[in-house]
């Protein structure tokens, strides 16, 4: 058997309460529980200091009451117009991504499923830098918020490539049913392909087309405002819940097509929902902020690790998502004194933990 | 006892085709499942019988006639319904690491739940039930992949029980399993039938095992049914010979009168076992 494990076996005694309410009844994971709430109470701390700090520092207190509907105007402006939007862009970009990393690994049953290794963020990014080269709008390179092709047509192109290089994807990958291995070994190659595509248009491109689309590329959380927001806000209102009423049946396909099918899954249909949700909300976030490298991938394993149970975990790989994101657009914004883009950040952490994942998983395939 | 033709029966098979063109994988085949009693499908290797059991339990649709389950065509029947009247443990099902007993037990109920009735206390009450008929609760909190394979075999039949359906379909439950556990699983099988009147279809390998465990014996081979009845009637040198290519004596077994297939060796091996035999039995000489 060679389906990549996705958890560790130290922490595997996960107590679970029962929880009823009438007739309805739940069976609450309670170490997860606990976990959530700890990722939040760091994700509210975190929160609090990206938006007191800056250029212009504000005390936390001054924060909390200017987000409670005090603060003088100077403070209202500071945090409620400049600060808040591009937070919460990191908060909304978080979780979905580490949403979409829980859906993909669980669905692949293996770990290197996520859209960064899928080829799915690679998708993002080549519609995106073709529509920034392509369209040779040069000059804008202090940003994409020049112009209605700027604002509207890199997002929506990022999008699209995700949404198609999904699509191909599947189609690729399809025989007689997915498979999570296939899957993945289709991805990677897909990765690969999508990569060149973009790196032939950078070279083809004009020099300052080349360096905006490289600025865009490398994924930045620099001036996003409302107009990012919005999208993901309605996206996640959609794909969230979807995913959550999907959780019952994806623990059923965990073991396995057949046990799922016996057990009354729908189990194309369960499939299709999953990816769409998880392409969805990946594809959403490229196009908001540019591809984050390695957050769908990481951070569903960090919130297994922390919660236990037997697949990648939904509200925490949110929760953790959203403050990785969040941390990076602090370091980014506030520790480090130059505009670094929060993508590099992001790749740093992740880089290392494929690199252990590979020779884990190798070692234990060959065991 | 022959397996009943009355249509009373809950499973059946009524001209089933499986696959394509010349060479079906299936074909043509009828078959009516006895209630309450326990039927194994054996056959060479390639026969058609985990494709039957497939077909059966409705993970393969059949490219002509029908599986009929409680005189239903179950193509009609929704996926979760099927899965309340009839609990299948396929081939080779897969365990994310490090999944706790009581967690793959209580995956038994999904058929059952609704996102807003998760665990009910007749779901509580049922899964417990199931770890008790598999004789599995002292391993409830233990992972899946430190139990030893027959262990782990109850636990995956106790999630089939979780479903509470009256219709249990196995197929190759014993696959990977050395002998004890084989043994094992298979006097859970038989208890289950016995004592808590559990229909079991399913499909074995070994012979000896399965004379030994079924009510009903259905041989398979080239996709259509070769013959069936009780071991006794189905056990015979000749059916062994014409359809698993098998020169075999079969004798009583001294305790229960059930067959017992001892194959006939080859003539060098048979020279070989006399020549051992003589090496053992020289010092006593």
């Amino acid at each position: 058997m060679t389906t990549l494990e996705t958890r560790p076996r130290r922490l595997s005694r996960t107590p679970s309460a029962p929880l009823r309410v009438g007739p309805a009844s739940w069976l609450v994971p309670v170490r997860a529980g606990v976990a959530t709430l700890g990722c939040l109470a760091a994700l509210a701390v975190l929160v609090a200091l990206d938006l007191a700090k800056g250029d212009f520092e504000i005390p936390v207190g001054d924060v909390v009451r200017t987000l409670l509907g005090g603060g003088d105007a100077g403070q209202r402006f500071i945090v409620m117009e400049l600060r808040l939007p591009q937070t919460l862009v990191a908060i909304l970009v978080g979780a979905a991504l580490g949403l979409s990393g829980a859906l993909f690994q669980t669905f692949a049953r293996n770990p290197l499923a996520s859209p960064d290794i899928l080829g799915v963020t690679r998708g993002s990014a080549l519609g995106a830098v073709a529509v920034i080269v392509l369209s040779g709008a040069s000059g804008y390179g202090g940003g994409l918020a020049t112009g209605p092709l700027q604002t509207m047509g890199v997002p929506l192109a990022a999008f699209a490539g995700g949404m198609l290089a999904a699509t191909l994807l599947y189609l690729l990958s399809w025989r007689k049913g997915i498979d999570g291995q296939r899957l993945v070994l289709v991805g990677i190659g897909m990765s690969a392909a999508l990569t060149a595509a973009t790196s032939w248009l950078l070279v083809k491109a004009r020099i300052e087309d080349a360096a905006s689309a490289q600025i865009w590329l490398n994924g930045s959380l620099n001036a996003r405002g409302w107009e990012q927001a919005w999208p993901l806000v309605w996206t996640m209102a959609v794909l969230v819940p979807l995913a959550l009423l999907l959780a019952r049946s994806l623990n059923a396909l965990q073991l396995g097509d057949d046990s799922a099918r016996g057990l009354g899954v729908r189990l194309q249909l369960t499939q299709l929902l999953t990816l769409v949700a998880a392409v969805g909300l990946v594809s959403v976030s490229v196009a908001a902020v540019g591809p984050l490298e390695f957050v769908a991938f990481v951070v569903p394993q960090i919130a297994l690790r922390l919660t236990g149970g037997s697949r990648p975990p939904m509200l925490a790989s949110m929760a953790m998502g959203a403050v990785i994101v969040v941390g990076a657009d602090f370091v980014t914004r506030v520790l480090i004194p130059f505009a670094l883009p929060a993508g590099l950040v992001t790749a740093v952490i992740g880089a290392p933990y494929l690199i252990w994942l590979l020779l884990r998983n190798n070692r234990k395939v060959s065991a | 006892m022959t397996t009943s033709t009355s249509t009373a029966a809950r499973l059946r098979a009524d001209s089933v085709t499986v696959g394509y063109g010349e060479d079906p994988v299936v074909r043509d085949l009828s078959l009516t499942i006895a209630d309450g009693r326990v039927t194994t499908i054996v056959g060479p290797n390639g026969c058609g019988k985990s494709t039957l059991l497939r077909t059966m339990s409705r993970l393969l649709k059949p490219t002509g006639g029908t599986v009929l389950l409680d005189g239903e065509p179950i193509q009609d029947i929704h996926t979760r319904d099927v899965a309340r009247r009839m609990a299948l443990l396929p081939q080779s099902p897969i365990a994310p690491e490090g999944l706790l007993v009581r967690d793959l037990v209580a995956r038994g109920r999904h058929p059952h739940q609704r996102w807003f009735s998760q665990w009910s206390p007749d779901d509580e009450r049922i899964v417990d039930l199931a770890l008790e008929m598999t004789d599995t609760t002292h391993l409830r909190d233990r992972p899946l992949d430190q139990l030893s394979g027959g262990q782990r075999q109850r636990a995956w039949i106790a999630m089939t029980l979780a479903q509470d359906t009256d219709l249990l379909l196995l197929d190759e439950p014993t696959t990977y399993l050395d002998l004890a556990h084989q043994v094992e699983v298979l006097d859970l099988v038989t208890k289950l039938n016995r004592e808590r009147g559990r229909t079991v279809v399913m499909v074995l390998h070994d012979l000896n095992l399965a004379a030994r465990y079924s009510d009903a014996i259905v041989v398979m081979k080239d996709g259509v049914v070769a013959r069936e009845g009780t071991p006794g009637e189905v056990f015979t040198p000749a059916l062994l010979a014409a359809t698993f290519g098998l020169d075999a004596d079969v004798l009583p077994d001294p305790r229960t009168g059930l067959p017992i297939i001892v194959p006939t060796s080859s003539a060098t091996a048979v020279e070989a076992i006399v020549e051992r035999k003589e090496l053992v039995d020289a010092p006593g000489l």
